[in-house]
């Protein structure tokens, strides 16, 4: 595994809200093609990794760095979310956050107005070229939707979406920015067993087709047991242990902390 | 491809005949002087309308100081035609853009910040523009005004003359509909509206929200400008007073009342608060009452206004008509 | 510079400070627990001012100056506080859960509403009117130079007086409590038990009682009021508290003082005409400084 290069590597990173220490030297390294996951009782600070790792907080201390579209490590903590989202990570987030007013597709060709060739200009002046882009775009965002059995609902507003489907339109949206490291922020809440089951395809089919690293924070223990290559266990924002789902399940300190009396 | 075009097409002559409609009813004197002098300052009111829909309706910043970026495009086009001699066209093209200049200065420090930041620094400065221009005796005739700017024309002929302004500010109001129908319809525009939505989802997935935030509001102090500049010329005076709060409040009325989010629904607010405006004064002093008594309860039991964020569709509405068909969405 | 100058335009500034923070401590409370930049407040000051101007008018002939004073306190606190309330109860709370623009919008039609009835109420009317202070409080107070008016003295002393009591009211009455656990988390608070509704009507009261005692206080230094008349203090008041950090109390009180002495400097150095510019320059170099304005706590989204 450690052949495999790494596309992320945090360092030592804290986060201090009003003298309560959120995380507290998190270290993470993430290899391509990896699907680790995060987990932790709540309130551990596993959100709060999602945004020191994509700049919508800033650190208090530690070093980020991930891998650049040219295949080197940029140091990436101070970085504007925007920047970081541009340098290829996409995310999902804990509480839905669509939308809400705009539809399906253009939640999906918001996610890629960053990829746009064209100018302001050329959207005024409606030229050959923005139209062009445009349908390049929308074109691209159907595939995408395609892929979430989403296509058929493209025009619908995304509040009007059943729950499950929000979800998965979240993850859909992610993709749509050309992430190489995808971080889901509990893809899974409130689905049901069936639900939980055809997502955890849906995520495993996603990462071969798009050569994604996935980092991912769940509640469901059987989930993630059975998906993750890795996992690192975060409590009271240290990170308590980390190693393959077995080696996990068999940590006293993990089953102490996380599980309380409950046995696997 | 073919079916952009017919369109295009559709809506210029659309456009057209609504303004050969009322410039002929005009001519033939079913409209009076005095209507129609009334829809060139509805047509004003709609165009800074609708800028402001851009930055509050559209990209959810409330902005309280319209009205100042107006007198900044009004006085500069007023100034640039009677000091310096330059024509109408370029003058108000100016006004825009030296109001569309103060919008970046204003922008840049507050668009960073989240929340009511906007509404009060643009509130801020709307003031500080008011007590600037009265304070500019030299250039801007302080608290006296600027009388005598000149209009679109001088004919001689009372009717032509309120013709010609109509069809002044008819080409600025369509060319104000399609700039802003066009780039809320577009990749930038729909990042626009997502800043709206939420600005941390747009954030992370790459959009530069202040850029975007930037770009409406400067966007929208061109047209505002242009809004001043134009009005300058239609009413041949300028007074900072003029220019005050309850000035700015009125465009985030008619935003409101056409409904935020709405190009089609600020078309009809304004046309409706103009006119209402003018049938209020039988109330006298108790016109300004009523008028807030209205305010409230319109946010109080009608708060999308008429028409939401939804969009009355002229094409769609005209190949009905026409029995053109057309593909459904 | 002249110094002497600088030390009596400084007092000046303190005192019209104080008033600035009267009012603004109205505006920084209502934010604080509902986010509402409650526009009609600057219209609640005025309200104190026509209430002092009556109480006074009355006084001329028939009571001694001091019950005239207590009077005008007492009247202007009470209808304005009841105004304050009824305007939340009818027109604010409705609109608590819709997006806040909606409730802005509200409170700009509040104040357009309480302005343009003043003026066509009979007994406030459309012309200034002007208010004549009882005889007790004419006159001035001077030592080693420096000039202090009486009303200037009672300026000081009411609204620290008034400051004191509010803030041993936040900081250690049940409700005082419960009015900050309301503005610290809403939904938590309702958990807790603590009624919202209770809170907030209380809050506005409070904060509308100390605007109508701003109100009273304004009036009497500068005696001429009409209907506008709350705009601008309003406007400045809101500045004050955006400066101290809106939500905060002892922000409020230090953004008025700054307020007001900015203000006096700026009249007394530069130019009276730019006064009212300088105010609102300060807002846009406090935004770019430091938004959460000095006492304020920077706020986190919750992601």
């Amino acid at each position: 595994m450690s052949e495999r290069p790494p596309v992320l590597e945090a360092r030592r990173i804290s986060v201090v809200f009003g003298g309560l220490r959120a995380v507290s030297d998190f270290d993470l390294t993430l290899s391509e093609g990896e699907l680790v996951g995060l987990i932790g009782p709540n309130g551990a600070g596993k959100t709060t990794v999602f945004n020191l790792l994509t700049g919508v907080t800033p650190l208090t201390s530690g070093e980020i760095r991930m891998r650049s579209k040219h295949g080197d490590l940029v140091r990436t903590d101070g970085k504007k979310a925007h920047a970081i989202a541009r340098l290829g990570v996409g995310r999902t987030f804990q509480n839905i956050r669509l939308f809400r007013n705009l539809t399906v597709l253009e939640n999906l060709l918001v996610a890629m107005d960053h990829l746009r060739k064209t100018s302001v200009l050329d959207a005024v002046l409606r030229t050959r070229r923005f139209s062009l882009e445009e349908e390049a775009f929308a074109a691209r965002a159907v595939e995408l939707l395609a892929v979430f059995g989403l296509d058929g609902k493209k025009s619908f507003l995304a509040r009007n979406l059943p729950y499950g489907e929000q979800r998965k339109l979240e993850i859909a949206r992610a993709l749509a920015t050309g992430p190489s490291l995808l971080l889901l922020d509990e893809p899974a809440a409130g689905m049901n067993p069936q639900e939980t089951q055809e997502l955890m395809r849906l995520i495993s089919f996603v990462r071969e087709r798009f050569s994604l690293t996935i980092l991912l924070i769940e509640h469901d223990m059987s989930l993630v047991m059975g998906i993750c290559e890795r996992i690192a266990v975060l409590d009271y924002g240290q990170t308590i242990a980390s190693g393959t789902p077995e080696e996990i399940a068999r940590n006293p300190a993990v089953i102490k902390a996380y599980l309380g009396e409950e046995t696997l | 491809m073919k079916k952009k075009g017919v369109d295009f097409l559709l809506l210029l002559a659309a456009g057209a005949a609504v303004f050969l409609l009322i410039a002929g009813l005009a001519w033939i004197g079913v409209i009076g002087e005095f209507y129609l002098q009334l829809i060139s300052t509805a047509g004003i009111y709609i165009i800074v309308s609708l800028s402001l829909n851009l930055i509050t309706g559209f990209t959810g910043q409330l902005a309280l100081g319209h009205a100042g970026f107006m007198s900044i495009g009004a006085y500069t086009a007023a100034i640039f035609v009677m000091r310096l001699g330059v024509p109408l066209l370029p003058s108000v093209l100016l006004g825009g853009a030296m109001s569309a200049l103060f919008g970046y200065l204003i922008g840049f420090p507050t668009l960073r910040l989240r929340g009511d930041y906007l509404a009060i620094t643009t509130l801020g400065f709307g003031e500080i523009i008011r007590v600037v221009l009265n304070n500019l005796e030299g250039i801007t005739g302080g608290s006296a005004g600027l009388k005598s700017i000149p209009g679109f024309s001088d004919t001689g002929d009372v009717m032509l003359d309120a013709i010609i302004k109509f069809a002044w500010i008819f080409v600025f109001f369509a060319v104000t509909v399609a700039v802003i129908s066009n780039l809320v319809r577009s990749s930038p525009g729909r990042t626009i509206v997502s800043v709206r939505e939420d600005e941390i989802a747009s954030t992370s997935m790459g959009n530069d929200v202040a850029r975007y935030k930037m770009l409406s509001f400067t966007v929208s102090a061109l047209f505002a400008g242009i809004g001043g500049g134009l009005y300058s010329a239609l009413f041949n005076y300028l007074n900072p007073s003029n220019f005050n709060f309850l000035y700015s409040v009125n465009f985030v009325v008619i935003a409101v009342l056409g409904g935020l989010g709405s190009i089609t629904g600020t078309v009809l607010g304004g046309l409706i608060f103009t006119f209402a405006q003018e049938w209020l004064r039988v109330l006298k002093d108790f016109r300004l009452v009523v008028f807030g008594l209205l305010l409230i309860l319109l946010m109080l039991f009608w708060q999308k206004g008429i028409m939401g964020s939804k969009e009355l569709s002229i094409t769609r509405i005209l190949r009905r008509i026409l029995g053109l068909g057309g593909k459904k969405e | 510079m002249d110094l002497l100058l600088f030390l009596q335009q400084l007092l000046n500034g303190i005192s019209l400070g104080s008033v600035y923070a009267l009012v603004a401590i109205g505006y920084t409370m209502v934010y604080g627990i509902v986010k509402l930049i409650n526009f009609a407040h600057g219209d609640i000051l005025m309200i104190g001012a026509y209430c002092g101007y009556y109480a006074f008018t009355w006084a001329q002939g028939t009571a001694s100056p001091g019950l005239a004073i207590a009077f005008a306190f007492a009247l202007a606190m009470g209808i304005s506080a009841l105004t304050g309330v009824v305007v939340e109860k009818t027109c604010y709370r409705p609109l608590r859960n819709a997006p806040r623009i909606n409730a802005l919008i509200t409170a700009i039609g509040v104040s357009i509403v309480l302005e343009n009835g003043a003026r066509v109420l009979p007994f406030m009317g459309p012309n200034p009117r002007q208010v004549r202070i009882p005889e007790a409080l004419t006159g001035v107070l001077q030592f080693s130079g420096l000039t202090i008016s009486k009303v200037q003295v009672l300026t000081l002393a009411t609204s620290i007086a008034l400051m004191l009591v509010l803030t041993l009211f936040v900081q250690y009455t049940r409700t005082g409590k419960a009015m900050r656990a309301v503005s610290h988390d809403q939904q938590a608070a309702l958990l807790m038990g603590i009624s919202v509704d209770r809170i907030v009507s209380i809050t506005f009261a409070v904060g509308a009682a100390l605007g109508g005692a701003g109100g009273v206080l304004f009036a009497m230094n500068f005696p001429m009021i009409d209907p506008y008349m709350g705009i601008m203090p309003g406007l400045k008041a809101f500045v004050a508290a955006v400066f101290g950090g809106i939500g905060s109390i002892p922000g409020a009180m230090l953004g008025g003082l700054v307020m007001g002495v900015a203000e006096t400097l700026t009249k007394g150095f530069i130019s009276t005409k730019l006064a009212d510019a300088v105010s609102f320059g300060i807002l846009i170099v406090i935004l770019l400084v430091r938004p959460a304005g000095i006492l304020g706590k920077a706020t986190r989204e919750k992601v």
